[in-house]
């Protein structure tokens, strides 16, 4: 096992150079795009006075590099600084929206990955039958939609016509986790049809992809019937697609839901990160970001763990 | 609820000597109205703004920060319900030269913290905006206050670097909220004012809680014990959360579905109208645009009626490209409205020794709802003209600092203003002259009219100036735009509303109560 | 020629059908200009006109044909995926099987650089390099192929790395077998059916990624007619019961569906199985 260990320590090493890099991509990208906060903030009421003043007060007049140089210094000793437009302290700012986003993704996921792999693995026993076709275009049918639509299809069900959920996810500070589950319901929901087809079609693809090696032929030339087949023989085989797409959409549960939060007014990471972009407020845009790598980079490494330990070949390669 | 043709209409007595009686008389509706009730939860949706937004009011540009302000504290003037200029934190003002401006200060009035009202909060509420280090958006409307002083305990006295009859009016603008002096001398601007409403959470691009002031020294204002105003940027969203009753108002209702949304008998749509214009502006000193035959052919070339038909479904009104609208005072009705004649554009191309004209406009869809569609049909319309407008649509991020006056030809927009010097002073000359106009008569008119106190001597001037930017101005202003918003029918308001923002000017938090 | 007529024939009726949809949609869209009743952005009277002989489908919220702009949407879309699509697989999986079978520091730089990449919010990035290089078709196919292309090497890359591990694979490098050999002849057979399920969806995704983008104010240039924008225009009027955004949303639905079919057929015909 200590091959693993290694492999997570050098990976991990890995990860925190891609961090920094992330960074320095991040700080270029805002310093390419037109305007800067001065110029967003005062909008059409600028005028090269108030431009001048905003910008000294900021601290923009100085060269890019030196403050790059001081975000990263601050980063490091574990200031994260404080949002240029607001002047609100970045950790303020981010916690309660990281919460609220990390709970929807949990709650979206907690739905959608049994659900998918059932799916995925009850389409593959019963291929090419009606079921499995009926699943297949459930399914394709949810994702072919644009993800705001899904959103409003499902207010204008849920809570136009039939009035069992709330169509906007208005969270109160004090709310208990029941009415924070009755809020983002729909929310959930909308990311569970988004998220669900991907990873069943690639669970059920990887099974039928299986079925004709050679060992599985020849479990079932010694009789085992196809569920045994499936559950036994094949899926523990293809738990490296399987786990590779999971991990893809779990990050993408929790780094690409800003459409969703827009759609449902809901408090989350993706719509700062939209508004702190188009201010170009570039200390909360480098931290919500390096978050978000994180998150990605740890998924990431969990699903290579993953895949490794389930393969005894790539696990005693060396 | 199109009813505010002659509005603002401002007699010289009305200005210069601020009416002295009680201003919560203004806030009382007509008998036939029913009286402002206390009590009840408001949720109302704005849709400009963000996370980043402070409560700072230099700062402030959007309905959330403006809103949010206009609950926590008050200005020297207001513009009322009935779009007049009403006392507010001043009680009178009085002015022999219009350069020289006394403003009598309002007593008894405490801040949420105890504090009494008192000049040195004028003075250095006003002075944020003022200054090399300032950094506030409204910077120019003070520039030129050349000092700010206070007289005994009750007066302010402003002195002018030239006379400007209109400045009463300037202090009503938003960024010009009074807030406390500290015992530090440092400006109190976390929210602390004189307003009807005392803040209880400020989490903005989310939610921000408001609890009514007790001791709020208006009378028949600030009726809802609660208000919650939500940033809700999904014009979609916000409608459905309307229908379905979980918020009472929305700062603005999509036109596509307001044939939909009138059928829901539970919510009433308002349709104002007011000042708020789209331009399409032409850099003039630069060619094509320098031929004042070019820009006649693409005034002419637009068809404002199929625009006001089509792109805001009949809420608003055509222009006759200057920005006096039809509701602010000075509009002058006898200026013949342009029509739409490509006949006509294409005689103003000839004599500009051109057969065709290809331009390209850019445009964004942040500007206001339909601005793309608007710059899409009247593409459609300068074609027969032999006017190809090629549409350019640009990203709203940035839109401000890269296209507008960066672009040759683009699409700007202007909010509705009290005065017609504010917006002239603004938009046509000086920094902000986005069409680069430049007219030496203009110029004069507009001083002059700054500095004449008789009435019917500056109405001819802003006319004349009227007629001047409609026939060499560097812009097509196509209509006046509708401020379109809805409410639940169990919210009330007085018998007028304002025009000059949506939400009764941008007050509903503290002039509207649940029925 | 004779021989693909006859694996048609034997194709099961899902993707029979799903043949008969695309083959329509090409149609549709290479002949757009003859099929459609009035010009793309033409104005032809007022607007959210129902459904008649004249406007088939109605008129949009500007009093365009509604049906002439599906026809033309046609084109834009499918031809602006499928471009989108062919770029970001090319570069992936070819970057993913050079990744398996080189590895070590051709492996690292690919992967970090694709980490680096694929670690930031792909809205986010679509939105920085959008408001950067400007909202053009061009810079839009760009931006969405660069990003599918980290999403493709991953998985190509997982597959290709399960290969590369097998005794044959081994074998044929003993045996002196070229890298190019190597990829085609050994690892893209195998990772092919992961790869062709993964195209089916990424291209249908591709429609509602332009579509999420004009959600956010950034996408195809008016008066161009794409269906993801269509939706996008009309999508409020659904939670008042108003069916109009459901003919484009449908339109992209029926498409995926029909793609999705065919790629089960082909994925199940690379399995080898008779069942």
């Amino acid at each position: 096992m200590h091959y693993l260990l290694r492999l997570f320590v050098q990976r991990l090493a890995l990860g925190l150079l891609t961090l920094f890099v992330v960074s320095l991509v991040i700080f270029l990208s805002i310093e390419l795009l037109p305007g800067d906060v001065a110029q967003q903030v005062l909008g059409q009421s600028a005028t090269p006075e108030n431009l001048a003043a905003f910008r000294r007060e900021l601290g923009l007049d100085q060269p890019a590099h030196t403050r790059y140089l001081s975000w990263l210094g601050g980063f490091l000793q574990g200031d994260l600084g404080n949002s240029l437009i607001s002047g609100l302290p970045i950790k303020d700012l981010i916690s309660e929206r990281m919460y609220n986003t990390f709970f929807l993704a949990g709650f979206a996921a907690v739905i959608s990955v049994p659900l998918a792999v059932l799916l995925g693995v009850i389409a593959a026993l019963y291929r090419e039958t009606f079921l499995d076709k009926s699943i297949n275009v459930a399914t394709l049918t949810a994702i072919s939609v644009p993800e705001f639509f899904v959103g409003y299809i499902l207010v204008w069900l849920f809570a136009v016509e039939l009035g069992m959920f709330p169509s906007i996810a208005n969270l109160s500070e004090d709310a208990s986790l029941g009415d924070r589950i009755y809020r983002t319901f729909l929310p959930a929901l909308t990311l569970t049809l988004i998220v669900t087809a991907h990873m069943m079609r690639m669970t059920r693809a990887s099974l039928i992809n299986l079925l004709a090696l050679p060992f599985i032929e020849m479990a079932q030339l010694k009789g085992a019937s196809q569920r045994r087949l499936i559950v036994i023989h094949a899926l523990p085989n293809a738990i490296a697609p399987i786990v590779t797409v999971i991990a893809i959409n779990l990050a993408y549960l929790i780094v690409g839901v800003v459409i969703v939060e827009v759609v449902f007014v809901y408090p989350g990471m993706g719509q700062l990160l939209v508004d702190s972009v188009a201010k170009r407020d570039f200390t909360v845009v480098q931290t919500a970001c390096l978050l978000f790598a994180a998150t990605y980079i740890l998924f990431n490494l969990a699903s290579d763990l993953i895949s490794i330990a389930s393969n005894p070949r790539l696990l005693h390669r060396k | 609820m199109t009813k505010f043709g002659s509005s603002l209409q401002i007699g010289r007595r009305g200005f210069l000597a601020g009416s002295v009686a009680l201003a919560g008389l203004s806030q009382m509706p007509r008998a036939a109205q029913a009286q402002p009730q206390k009590g009840g939860v408001f949720r109302l949706s704005v849709n400009q703004g963000g996370t980043s937004d402070t409560l700072n009011p230099a700062e402030a540009s959007g309905s959330q920060q403006i809103m949010v302000g206009w609950a926590l504290r008050n200005n020297l003037t207001e513009i009322g319900s009935d779009n007049k200029l009403k006392p507010e934190l001043a009680t009178s003002w009085s002015s022999d030269d219009a350069q020289t401006w006394v403003f009598k200060l309002r007593q008894g009035v405490t801040f949420h913290n105890g504090k009494s009202l008192a000049p040195e909060d004028v003075i250095a509420s006003l002075d944020l905006h003022r200054g090399e280090e300032s950094t506030s958006g409204a910077k120019s409307l003070l520039a030129g206050v050349e000092n700010i002083t206070a007289d005994g305990s009750d007066t302010v006295v402003f002195s002018l670097s030239a006379p400007n009859a209109d400045f009463p009016f300037i202090l009503s603008d938003y960024h010009f909220q009074i807030m406390p002096v500290g015992a530090d001398g440092a400006l109190d601007m976390s929210g602390t004012g004189t307003g009807g409403y005392v803040l209880d959470s400020w989490k903005p691009g989310v939610k921000t809680v408001l609890k009514r002031n007790p001791d709020y020294w208006k009378e028949g204002a600030a009726n809802f014990d609660t208000v919650e105003v939500l940033l809700i940027s999904d014009s979609g969203a916000a409608t459905t959360a309307l229908v379905t009753g979980e918020i009472d108002a929305v700062q603005s209702a999509e036109y596509k579905t307001l044939g939909l949304l009138g059928r829901d008998k539970n919510v009433e749509i308002e349709s104002i109208s007011g000042g708020f214009h789209p331009t399409f502006a032409m850099q003039s000193s630069q060619a094509p645009f320098q031929d004042n035959n070019v820009r006649l052919a693409l005034k002419y070339g637009v068809d404002r009626e199929a625009l006001v038909k089509q792109v805001l479904r009949g809420h608003g009104t055509v222009a006759n490209d200057h920005p006096i609208a039809p509701s602010m005072p000075f509009y002058d009705a006898s200026i013949e409205q342009r029509a739409y004649d490509p006949d006509k554009a294409k005689f103003h191309l000839k004599e500009a020794g051109l057969d065709s004209l290809s331009v390209s406009l850019s445009v964004s869809d942040s500007l206001f709802a339909g601005a793309v569609d608007a710059v899409t049909l009247y593409r459609e319309h300068a074609a027969p003209a032999g006017l190809d407008v090629q549409v350019v649509r640009e990203p709203g991020d940035g839109y401000w600092s890269d296209v507008w006056m960066k672009k040759p030809f683009f699409t700007s927009s202007w909010g509705a203003r009290p005065v017609p010097d504010m917006i002239f002073a603004t938009a046509y000359t000086g920094d902000w002259n986005e069409s680069q106009f430049s007219n030496e008569t203009f110029s004069q008119l507009m001083l002059a009219a700054r500095s004449e106190l008789d009435e019917g001597k500056r109405a001819q001037m802003y006319s004349d100036m009227q007629v001047i930017l409609r026939d060499e101005g560097g812009s097509v202003i196509p209509f006046f735009r509708n401020f379109v918003y809805a409410r639940r029918a169990d919210v009330a308001h007085g018998e007028d509303v304002a025009s000059n923002w949506a939400l009764d000017g941008y007050k509903a938090i503290e002039r509207w109560w649940k029925a | 020629m004779n021989a693909i007529l006859h694996e048609l024939r034997k194709a099961p009726l899902t993707a029979k059908f799903g043949i008969a949809v695309v083959l329509f949609y090409i149609f549709v869209a290479v002949f757009a200009p003859l099929l459609a009743p009035f010009g793309e952005s033409e104005v032809v009277g007022y607007e959210y006109e129902p459904w008649s002989a004249v406007n088939w489908l109605g008129t949009d919220s500007l009093g365009r044909d509604m049906a002439t702009r599906m026809i033309y949407g046609a084109r834009n879309t499918i031809g602006i995926a499928l471009v989108t699509t062919m770029i970001a697989f090319a570069v992936g999986s070819a970057a993913g099987f050079f990744a398996a079978v080189l590895q070590g520091w051709v492996d690292q730089v690919l992967s970090r650089a694709v980490d680096v990449v694929i670690s930031i919010p792909t809205l986010i990035f679509a939105l920085l390099l959008l408001t950067i290089f400007g909202a053009s078709v061009t810079s839009l196919i760009g931006v969405i192929a660069l990003i599918y292309a980290t999403f493709v090497y991953r998985i190509a890359r997982a597959v290709a790395m399960g290969v590369v591990v097998m005794d044959y694979v081994e074998a044929a490098q003993v045996r002196g077998e070229g890298l190019w050999w190597i990829m085609r002849k050994e690892i893209l057979p195998n990772a092919a059916p992961p790869l062709v399920a993964e195209f089916g969806l990424r291209f249908c995704f591709v429609f509602l990624t332009i579509s999420g983008l004009s959600f956010l104010g950034l996408g195809i240039q008016p008066p161009a007619a794409d269906w993801g924008s269509m939706v996008r225009e009309n999508a409020s009027l659904i939670t008042f019961g108003d069916l109009t955004p459901l003919i484009p949303a449908a339109a992209i639905g029926l498409l995926t569906v029909a793609v999705n079919f065919i790629v089960d057929w082909m994925l199940h015909k690379a399995s080898g199985l008779k069942t």
